[in-house]
């Protein structure tokens, strides 16, 4: 059955609200569409996996999975092992693949664990996860490696002889997917990238992400999301489907952080992840997705509006008020209103459904 | 606590001495002790390695007293059934928008800390009214709209920081002549003003009298309100929301005010702060400011459902000590600053510990 007209009018509102403010903003700028296309190109590329890895815990029911900062952490100390190894190229981000994989299962199954035994609040444990893990992995790079951990590729060290230089030239493995398949287009008389390899690989990772929902394990996830005591009941093991779902979560972030990175070329090393949560978050709400529903159409379509706005913001700030810095704060502030927005419908509309059934 | 208390004393009596320490353990928790033993081992490194104890402890107090009454915010909150506040960022802001409108106005000295705190609390009653009505409606949430409600206030807040209408010369920038800085220097407004009232040395320990006093007085009032009629409707609300129904108290009124105390406190704490730390520090950074103070109040042994003012007292003390101490030791020690990581792994691990432990009604 189809939803309702009202319905849908209602789920499309976040992201024409979005598309309006993004065209003004382009009005005001006076920014062309070409110069829109080719900032998002990129941008699109960079962060769509990223926004692809939040699908699955929703569809579980463990709402938006904050813990994929852990995920995207893996996924650097791929980055950082290979650079020291000095592999390049395709090889090179293969290899880093292979690396993160294991990393990631297993910072999988610990957020997973932990998740578990923090049951109704697992976004503000994943919040706070990411905020540990992010400790944990400054004491590894900053301090530990290089003087308990033996590591001899000085270039990659800070002069004191131990930590991580807090940025690292990921020169190595810079373009590897993007570059695979070479298309330039001119665009404004420049020359522009079109990562098609990566537009593939993220196709793909949106076609596995359909073939999953219908799979055994993804009905039982489903199932799981919408009652979670019923899906208990029906003989469906809760707390081992939980710890995939984290798993698979984790892992999408871990590959999505390595085309982030290779595509960007450079890693700050104490930085690059922090942010990674917030903004694919933000971006996967503006489509109207919300915190138990959401789909792979909205995660691309979300990617692409809230990045149309990352590029718009500035500059709208600075031709509107001649200050850019507004816009940049503007822009961060969308990101968090966005958010904040999203979890106080949800919260509002289980706490108005557990009062109905209290009622009833 | 007094009506478990007989049943212990009885079984102690039988019990072994290791059934006692591991009872005592468990009271106690296991974080909480491996954060005491680890604040013992930086003093005794420090003393071992001749460090100025005195300084040391200086330090350390004048932080537990700049900090005290936002770790204290977050009680009224916690005993309300609201959660650790992670939206204390929203109380934080109403007592920095104060601070800056008298500044602005070239208000200095005691006229102008005493109206910067009552102007920053009254400010914080509507916004505390505002959340408590949110949090109503996101009942069980409670914890994640407040981080982002927190969060989106502090960089809207942002906005307006460069955007208001102040022309101070002390406050905005020199170019341009707006827009306030992201640094604003209380020297010739209210700098110290407490840690000095009344300032005095013991064993090389210089005692910010004035803010310490006011820390702790801040502890008794809040205190007595919590024993008061209303006070206890709080609590009894929190724990049964039904019964104290039937009782005549309504919860939704209860948490509605229990989210103004609390706003209200960190519109205070924040001007006792930066009267402490010499400045008003605008634009992110509030943002991350409630972890710390989170941090503290669950280190003391509180849980997420039931705090209390000792809680508050130890759990500051023991947090703050570490911060002051952990970097000039390390530094001693291994030549490299750790406490910032050491921060943020023992900050949310103690978060972390709370909020997954097992057993919590």
């Amino acid at each position: 059955m189809r939803p309702a007209l009202q319905t849908r009018l209602r789920r499309a509102a976040a992201p024409l609200l979005f598309l309006l403010l993004c065209v003004l903003g382009a009005i005001a700028a006076q920014i062309t569409p070409e110069f829109i296309l080719r900032e998002l190109l990129a941008r699109f590329a960079r962060n769509a996996l990223l926004v692809l890895s939040l699908l699955i815990p929703i569809l579980a029911g463990l709402g938006l999975n904050f813990g994929i900062v852990i995920g995207a952490m893996a996924g650097q100390v791929a980055a950082i092992l290979v650079t020291t190894w000095g592999v390049g190229g395709i090889a090179g981000f293969a290899l880093a693949c292979a690396v993160a994989v294991p990393v990631a299962v297993a910072l999988g199954i610990l957020t997973g664990l932990l998740f578990n035994r923090a049951r109704g609040r697992e976004m503000v444990t994943g919040l706070i996860a990411g905020f540990f893990a992010n400790g944990v992995y400054q004491l590894v790079f900053l301090f530990a490696l290089g003087s308990l951990i033996p590591f001899h590729v000085h270039e990659l060290l800070l002069p004191q002889g131990y930590g991580l230089r807090n940025t690292i030239d990921l020169t190595g493995i810079q373009y590897a997917v993007d570059d695979l398949v070479r298309v330039q287009v001119p665009l404004e008389g420049q020359l522009v990238r079109v990562p098609v390899a990566t537009f593939l690989v993220i196709g793909v990772f949106c076609g596995l992400s359909l073939l999953f929902q219908r799979t055994k394990l993804g009905q039982e996830l489903r199932a799981m999301g919408q009652d979670a005591h019923v899906a208990a009941t029906a003989g469906i093991d809760v707390d081992r489907n939980r710890v995939i779902a984290v798993v698979i979560s984790t892992l999408l972030a871990a590959l999505g952080q390595l085309l982030f990175l290779q595509n960007l070329g450079t890693l700050n090393t104490y930085s690059s992840h922090e942010q990674v949560g917030m903004f694919a978050i933000a971006a996967l709400l503006v489509s109207g997705a919300t915190v138990s529903r959401a789909s792979v159409g909205q995660a691309l379509l979300g990617t692409l509006l809230f990045h149309t706005l990352f590029v718009v913001s500035p500059l709208a700030g600075k031709a509107l008020l001649g200050d850019a810095q507004i816009g940049e704060y503007f822009r961060v502030f969308v990101a968090y209103a966005v958010i904040t927005v999203a979890l106080a419908l949800h919260a509002w509309q289980q706490a108005h459904h557990e009062r109905a059934a209290q009622r009833g | 606590m007094s009506d478990v208390a007989p049943a212990a004393g009885e079984d102690a009596e039988r019990a072994r001495p290791l059934d006692t320490a591991v009872e005592f353990v468990r009271e106690l928790g296991v974080p909480r002790l491996l954060i005491a033993v680890f604040v013992v081992a930086l003093f005794v490194v420090a003393a071992v390695t001749h460090m100025d104890l005195g300084r040391l402890v200086t330090d350390s107090l004048s932080r537990v007293a700049r900090n005290g009454i936002l770790v204290l915010a977050l009680l009224p909150a916690v005993q309300g059934g609201l959660g650790l506040n992670f939206g204390l960022p929203l109380g934080i802001v109403c007592g920095l928008l104060a601070c800056v409108i008298t500044m602005n106005a070239n208000l200095s000295g005691w006229l102008g800390l005493s109206l910067a705190a009552l102007l920053g609390a009254a400010i914080a009653v509507p916004a505390g009214l505002a959340y408590g009505w949110l949090l109503n409606r996101t009942r069980g949430q409670e914890m994640m709209v407040g981080t982002y409600l927190g969060f989106a206030v502090v960089s809207a807040m942002s906005v307006f920081w460069t955007m208001a209408p102040f022309h101070n010369t002390q406050l905005v920038w020199a170019i341009g002549g707006h827009g306030l800085r992201t640094t604003l220097t209380l020297t010739g407004f209210y700098d110290r003003l407490l840690d000095k009232l009344g300032a005095f040395r013991l064993f090389g320990v210089e005692i910010p009298t004035g803010t310490v006093v006011v820390f702790l007085g801040a502890c008794v009032v809040v205190g007595l309100l919590l024993r008061t009629r209303a006070g206890l409707s709080l609590s009894a609300a929190r724990s049964n929301p039904r019964f104290a129904l039937a009782a005549g108290i309504s919860d939704e009124h209860t948490r509605v005010q229990a989210a103004v105390a609390s706003t209200v406190l960190a519109a205070i704490g924040i001007v006792v702060f930066c009267q402490s730390y010499g400045f008003v520090q605008l634009y992110t950074a509030p943002l991350l400011m409630a972890f710390p103070a989170v941090a503290c109040l669950l280190i003391g042994g509180a849980s997420v459902t039931r705090a209390t003012l000792a809680h508050v007292i130890v759990g500051t003390v023991l947090f703050q000590s570490i911060l002051t101490v952990a970097l000039p030791v390390t530094s001693q020690v291994i030549g490299g600053d750790i406490s910032e990581t050491a921060r943020l792994v023992i900050q949310n691990g103690m978060i972390l510990y709370a909020l997954t432990r097992r057993g919590e009604p």
